[in-house]
């Protein structure tokens, strides 16, 4: 029991946030904001999944990716996959309307018909399946992330030119993706997707559960992230990134040690990804771009590189002041959000969490002795100096 | 909330910040007083809880509609004059006295050229806002984006653009051409008056060029005696280097250049084009032609008009054209964005379509009697605007979609169109058409 | 050089003349040459930035849409004030575009750059926040729609060598543009004393300095060189392209393939790069489609990274 206190929640102060973060996202916000706001939460929290996978894998490992949006599509494709070939097959039962009348092929997603495909294509075929959908979403990704590794870190690329290489990988995507658009659905991606295994998604239940589900999935990936982070690869991956041939001198295999970071964060930005589909109803290239990848990378630096949980308030502050900011004043937007990527990088770059961290216990202590001070009663004591 | 229009060029940030709190206020202080001030003469007609029984923003006195377009980003440029024209609508029909005795009061949102911001918002305005009405969208992605959403939560959409078609929505009313209308009748032309045999389709890797020159290939191949594709390319959306297509084109000497080439690869695209020596006059000499689906007014102040002159564009409305109402339109447009374009505003195609959106809907509600909507999406099949800048439009009975006419123009050294043509009857929206699959 | 003698003997396979044929082959090979000019011209003043002092400038596409703005309102000023400046304004945009975008580039170094050296990962963010910036400040200044400067009459239009045969002038342009910068940079790198230090500088910052070179001031006269270059760039991007505030985005990825590919702080490698991927991209755009040649080459690259990571051309610099 000790050793889960200490390793899966981090000892005191890891508790405490940890308590706070999922009273904030299960009780508080759940009863303070209505349906429709909850439901953004839900779909900035899936992003979150990849700001956690990119402390691990930049804050404890060094690795920059700023092609993250692939691992995090291929997940969202995948999910997105399995819910229009049900989406495809009720179709075909709702007799009589003029949708029907106006395929061809009854029974394959839209899209396809659109671009005169009569059959399922071979590698969709798995996709009809929820399991194998749900055991692909993690296996592509993660050998993908392999392979990639791999031929990287064996060769000893890092840093700039492996963050540059995987944009370019994820723009090549992107571009595939967009231009395949028989198979993937094209610049509008995969739309209209309504139930999962029978159960309509778009209701506002439906929305409610899914938003519970993502934050547990959120708490678990927390969870997960502490605990690897304080086993031996933990402390491995943490002394790869300041002293790599130190490592390597030690008789370790640094690349093996990158490549498994690297993985692990790919499949965890997956999970984001399918927890998106099921929050917003569809999927689409635009969100494996590039800019998406990059936004990523400022999630976490917003929320600070060292500190999981940093990284999902960053990823709520960033986002919600997204929307905040474009429902009012759409042009002051990027002039505070450019402000405040550089403000970030150079004045605080440990994020929300470094700043938690080095104002946060005095102001506390402060509070506390105050309070400690100051019984109930205390106006007198104000007029005495 | 309401945010004032796109940015004006040339202003202070601050200017604008302020600008933009002070239109808000306006436009709160406006609908306090609507509120008070306006009176609507039709309300024993038409009380509140016969008209609106969904529970929609609709009072005694006004009723409230969407707009969400794309204000910032990639697409602010396209969407812009969209914006322009519904808001002119909306205005010249409050002034008129508005909907059953009702003024309407917009809430804009935007969708920043992002499609699930798109989705978000459309939700926001269904859900939150509960509008009678949206108008909106301009690309296919962010409509199929948003369609979901609007089947779901029944609400109604006036989408402006010319698309791909493959849709008809009893959710959606399409004021903008589907494929078959813009494209056949363009190509009849071109074989019938040029004597054009040889085509080479060009587009941006999108639904909307590829579906369209799907069409373009079967009816060309099918239907026009002795014709056919020499050649069909994609490039990706945002390409800037046309050259190696160019020569290509060059080796292939087709008769018709059909480009469906959208958004700042145009400029590239056209400015290549010349570059190469492949000009409206040269391609005349040789009896050939460029025919474009994608470029009206607005693109061409872009490009402009030394790199387009003499081309060819199939629409179904352009700036110059003669009637009285498009006169009529053309100049109110200008007087209402004066401070904006002084007086020489680029209007095209879909400016135009937008602009038809909220007289549309006006017809729909007082032929239903009433805001709701699936009263107003029953009763939209056969409404009619006889004062349409292109001339009098139809909704279609069964489809959603315009009957209009289509039209073609030549482009101008100014950046307008001379309108050479025109189809002689309306044609028919045909969203899935038999035989072009 | 092989690939166009298989496009010769393809295309005569197809039954076309053999004028036809050469003309085709002439101008495909201009085509690529045009494209290499493009790249090189983006990667240049990147490779400058990137190559000698390490900085990842994401903000590169911004300076070179700044270098494109300096043009439009030089042609706008032209226009409506001295018409008959208009036919020889464009030489003076160049230089106007170089010292605007240099000098902008010569504050962020100030201001920003300076404390990021140490860790170059977190100027690609900061850089970012500033695109983002400039990108707003464009839309703001000078609207969201896409402009064009003004061409002079000279810049338009093409030339016919032979029949058959049309050579753009503004690729023409754009080559020499490009060519002459490019001297003009490694000139100014390896045979002058400025060069000198910077080159002292990328190797031994600490020696360099205690042998009295500033190497406060020759970093940020060298990212102020690069971001000059970039306007200019862009500048010369106005013959065959459009502008738009986000304009700049569209070019980054493509230049840091160029950069990265050809070998950080190599300049021939970059040379190199450009013209590798220009010629791949130009001749695969020619036989099969767009969007796939862009595919290709992406993948290309990544693959040969991949084997090679250093890029074409290692540099000599002992980490």
């Amino acid at each position: 029991m000790n050793s889960f206190y200490r390793s899966f929640l981090g000892g005191r102060s890891g508790t405490v946030g940890l308590v706070v973060l999922s009273l904030l996202l299960l009780v508080v916000l759940p009863l303070s904001i209505d349906a429709f706001r909850l439901n953004m939460m839900g779909k900035y929290l899936s992003l979150a999944f990849v700001a956690i996978a990119l402390v691990m894998c930049w804050g404890y490992g060094g690795i920059m990716s700023l092609g993250q949006g692939l691992f995090w599509g291929l997940g969202g494709y995948c999910m997105a996959a399995f819910l229009k070939l049900e989406a495809a097959a009720n179709i075909a039962k709702e007799a009589g309307t003029d949708q029907i009348q106006a395929l061809t092929t009854v029974g394959i997603p839209d899209f396809m018909d659109w671009n005169q495909i009569t059959e399922l294509p071979w590698f969709w075929y798995p996709f009809k399946s929820f399991p194998l959908t749900l055991a692909l979403m993690i296996v592509i990704p993660t050998v993908i992330a392999y392979i990639v590794g791999v031929a990287m870190f064996k060769r000893r690329v890092g840093g700039v030119y492996f963050a540059i290489i995987t944009q370019a990988l994820c723009w090549a995507m992107e571009i595939l993706f967009v231009t395949r658009q028989g198979w993937t659905g094209g610049i509008n991606g995969i739309t209209d997707l309504r139930t999962l295994l029978g159960w309509d998604i778009r209701t506002p239940d439906a929305q409610m559960t899914i938003y519970f589900l993502t934050c547990i999935g959120i708490i678990g990936c927390i969870l997960f992230g502490r605990w690897l982070l304080n086993t031996k690869f933990g402390r491995l991956l943490l002394a790869v990134r300041d002293m790599e041939d130190r490592v390597r001198f030690s008789g370790y295999d640094v690349a093996n040690i990158k490549t498994m970071v690297f993985c692990i964060a790919a499949a965890m930005s997956s999970i984001g990804g399918a927890f998106f589909v099921l929050n917003v109803g569809f999927m689409s290239p635009k969100l494996v771009t590039i800019e998406p990848s990059i936004y990523m990378v400022i999630f976490c630096a917003v929320g600070g590189r060292m500190s999981l949980i940093g990284a999902v308030y960053g990823t709520l502050i960033v986002s919600f002041g997204r929307t905040f900011f474009s429902e009012e004043f759409p042009a002051l937007w990027y002039f505070l959000m450019g402000s405040v990527f550089i403000l970030v990088t150079m004045v605080f770059p440990e994020g929300l969490a470094g700043a938690v961290n080095r104002f946060g216990p005095p102001l506390w202590n402060k509070i506390a002795r105050l309070w400690r001070k100051k019984p109930p009663a205390a106006p007198a004591e104000e007029v005495k100096p | 909330m309401s945010i004032t229009t796109t940015s004006t060029p040339r202003t202070g940030m601050l200017s604008r910040v302020l600008r933009s709190i002070a239109a808000t206020c306006a436009v709160i202080g406006s609908a306090a007083a609507m509120e008070d001030g306006w009176a609507n003469p039709v309300l024993d007609k038409f009380p509140t809880a016969t008209v609106n029984t969904t529970g929609l923003a609709t009072g005694d006195h006004w009723v409230t509609v969407g707009q969400l377009h794309s204000v910032t980003g990639t697409m602010a440029i396209s969407e812009t004059g969209s914006v322009e024209a519904e808001r002119l609508a909306i205005k010249q029909i409050n002034d008129m006295g508005g909907v059953l005795g009702r003024k309407i009061k917009i809430v804009q949102e935007d969708g920043a050229s992002d499609w699930p911001t798109f989705a978000e918002k459309a939700k926001k305005l269904l859900i939150k806002d509960k509008v009678g009405t949206v108008f909106g969208c301009w690309t296919s992605a962010s409509r199929k984006a948003v369609l979901p959403i609007f089947e779901k939560e029944n609400g109604m959409l006036y989408y402006p653009t010319f698309y791909e078609g493959l849709e008809a929505s009893k959710n959606v009313i399409y004021t903008g051409q589907e494929a078959t209308q813009q494209i056949l009748w363009g190509l009849d032309w071109a074989h019938k008056e040029k004597g054009a045999k040889t085509f080479f389709l060009i587009g941006s890797d999108y639904i909307w060029p590829r579906t369209s020159n799907k069409i373009a290939r079967i009816h060309i191949e099918k239907k026009l005696q002795g014709c056919k594709v020499v050649g069909e390319e994609y490039y990706p959306l945002g390409h800037t280097n046309f050259n190696s297509l160019i020569n290509k084109v060059k080796l292939a000497k087709p008769d018709v250049i059909y480009s469906v080439v959208v958004g700042g690869s145009n400029v590239a695209w056209y400015k290549q084009l010349k570059a190469a020596g492949i000009t409206g006059a040269s391609l005349e000499k040789d009896k050939r032609l460029l025919l474009t689906i994608s470029t009206t007014e607005d693109e061409v102040r872009g490009i402009g008009g030394e790199n387009v002159e003499g081309f060819f564009a199939c629409m179904k409305y352009f700036q110059s054209l003669p009637n009285e109402n498009n006169i009529k339109f053309v100049a109110a447009f200008n007087e209402m964005y004066k401070d904006k374009y002084s007086g020489k505003a680029s209007i095209g195609d879909v400016t135009q379509a937008a602009y038809l959106g909220p007289w549309l809907w006006k017809a729909t509600v007082e032929k239903a009697g009433s805001f709701d909507i699936s009263k107003i999406s029953a009763a939209s099949g056969g409404i009619e605007y006889k004062e349409a800048p292109e001339g009098y439009v139809r909704i279609h009975d069964k489809n959603n979609h315009l009957w209009s006419k289509a039209r073609l123009g030549k482009m101008r050294l100014d950046g307008q169109f001379d309108v050479i043509a025109e189809s002689p009857e309306l044609i028919e929206p045909n969203p899935y058409p038999e035989g072009y699959k | 050089m092989t690939a166009k003698i298989t496009l010769i003997l393809l295309l005569a396979g197809l039954g076309y003349s053999w004028e036809e044929i050469k003309g085709i082959a002439i101008m495909q090979g201009f085509a690529g040459l045009n494209l290499f000019a493009i790249f090189l011209l983006m990667a240049l003043g990147l490779s400058v930035i990137f190559g000698q002092m390490k900085v990842i400038n994401m903000a590169h596409g911004e300076f070179m849409t700044m270098g494109a703005y300096t043009t439009v309102l030089l042609s706008w000023l032209c226009e409506t004030h001295a018409p008959g400046l208009l036919t020889w304004y464009f030489p003076v945009a160049m230089v106007a575009a170089f010292f605007v975008a240099g000098a902008v580039g010569f504050l962020t170094e100030w201001a920003i750059i300076r404390h990021l050296y140490k860790r170059p990962l977190d100027t690609l963010l900061a850089t970012w926040g500033l695109s983002m910036i400039f990108q707003e400040a464009f839309r703001q200044i000078a609207g969201a729609r896409e402009t064009s400067a003004t061409m002079p009459e000279w810049l338009m239009g093409s030339f016919q060598p032979f029949e058959g045969v049309d050579i753009p002038i503004n690729g023409v342009f754009l080559l020499s543009a490009c060519l002459v910068l490019t001297g003009l940079v490694v000139a100014n790198l390896y045979y002058t004393r400025t060069g000198l230090r910077v080159r002292a500088t990328v190797l031994n910052r600490d020696m360099a300095g205690a042998v009295g070179i500033n190497t406060t001031m020759t970093d940020r006269m060298t990212f102020a060189l690069g971001c000059g270059i970039a306007g200019v760039a862009g500048c010369a991007f106005t013959t065959v392209g459009s502008i738009s505030p986000s304009a700049g985005g569209l070019y980054i990825v493509d230049t840091f393939m160029v950069v990265v590919f050809g070998g950080a702080g190599s300049i021939v490698g970059t040379i190199l790069a450009a013209f590798g991927i220009a010629q791949a991209q130009s001749v695969l755009e020619f036989f099969l489609s767009g969007v796939l040649a862009k595919v290709f080459v992406l993948g290309a690259v990544v693959v040969i990274l991949m084997i090679r990571p250093q890029g074409l051309i290692a540099s000599k610099i002992r980490k």
